[in-house]
């Protein structure tokens, strides 16, 4: 039964196996046994932990976001290596205040979490009532087209996986 | 072992490598804590994570079978990185560490 | 060709850790200092990564993910302590 009182958080679960079984680097019975016994027993010791997660709707879209934030790192490191090694004095940093449209405490740590890696952004503040997420960017010419940017790229994709 | 596989590794490992420096010398450079703040969470974690692809490569050349461990690092640095630059900035903004000059937009109180 | 390219990566690394070096001592505020540290790890994860390679070992996999693991928590132990003054509240 997914979601009941003997598997809580199955996600969790299939996340703590696979972890176990890296861990271990190789795939025998008893390590698969041992691993799936940790699987279960973790979440349920550690339930009262795990605040409200919320659940997957949509895995597939979930998939192509992945897909999306990899390769963004990629070029994202590389616009970032060329700014840190031209002139510093041309750079235009700033602080960005972003309205979020998202609702729920998880789905706003991913969003900020990927604002983290990708292009000359990081995250930096997020607002009491969860409305306003602050943003330093190491280069920016329009703060409203980066934001615009934000939210198509990455906020309107992590609506449809999360429900809100 | 295979010529093709040693190169891979070797290109692995310099490009990691070459990321591994550029964030460090972002860190050394750049003007103000916010600013620096961009090397290290970027190109430092992706140049890890290029070594460690390496390190996967070759291991699993070695061996013949598939070893994916080093993927927990990465994954584990990936998943780290942006919460504590996320802390740190906090940090900074709630010490009023000064921008510097030209920077638009305010840092909220802490 | 694989242990030209290891002793240039060992280099290219080594410098990186001289720079974080650097801003360590040179500050000039606490969060860079932590930021400087926190670097300091990450760089030294790739640097045992690649002397695993070089050995052809694998036992340093633990190390590598230890210091990742104690590295974190001790960035985020402080930068909590810089933010309440306090650790554990």
């Amino acid at each position: 039964m997914l979601g009941s009182r003997w598997l809580p958080y199955p996600g969790m679960s299939l996340l703590l196996w696979a972890v176990w079984l890296l861990l271990v680097n190789k795939i025998t019975l008893d390590h698969v046994l041992l691993g799936a016994l940790l699987a279960w027993l973790m979440p349920q010791v550690t339930r009262l932990f795990w605040p409200a997660v919320p659940r997957l709707r949509r895995f597939d879209r979930l998939l192509a976001f992945l897909g999306v934030v990899h390769w963004d790192i990629l070029v994202a490191n590389v616009t970032v290596a060329r700014l840190i090694l031209g002139p510093p004095s041309k750079l235009r940093p700033a602080f960005v205040e972003m309205p979020l449209d998202l609702d729920n405490d998880f789905a706003i740590t991913v969003l900020a979490n990927t604002i983290s890696l990708t292009p000359g952004t990081v995250s930096a503040d997020v607002s009491e009532d969860r409305k306003t997420l602050l943003v330093h960017v190491l280069d920016v010419d329009d703060a409203q087209a980066l934001i615009r940017h934000i939210k198509y790229r990455y906020e309107r994709p992590l609506r449809e996986v999360f429900p809100c | 072992m295979e010529p093709w596989v040693e190169w891979t590794v070797s290109i692995a490992i310099l490009v990691g490598a070459v990321f591994v420096l550029v964030g460090s010398i972002g860190l050394a450079r750049l003007q103000d804590f916010y600013m620096r703040l961009h090397g290290p969470t970027k190109a430092t974690t992706l140049g890890a994570g290029g070594t460690i692809l390496g390190s996967l490569i070759f291991f699993s050349a070695q061996r013949g079978a598939l070893s994916l461990q080093e993927v927990l690092i990465t994954l584990f640095l990936f998943i780290t990185a942006p919460v504590s630059a996320h802390m740190l900035a906090k940090a900074a903004m709630h010490l009023k560490i000064g921008r510097r000059s030209g920077t638009r937009g305010e840092p909220w109180d802490q | 060709m694989l242990n030209t390219a290891l002793t240039i990566a060992f280099f290219l690394v080594g410098i990186a850790l001289l720079l974080n070096l650097y801003r360590l001592a040179r500050g000039p505020s606490l969060p860079d200092r932590v930021l400087a540290l926190d670097t300091m790890y990450i760089n030294s994860i790739s640097l045992i990564v690649l002397f695993g390679i070089r050995t052809q070992s694998n036992l340093y996999f633990e190390a590598a993910l230890l210091i990742a693991l104690i590295g974190f928590v001790s960035t985020v132990a402080v930068t909590k302590f810089l933010l309440r003054g306090d650790i554990i509240e």
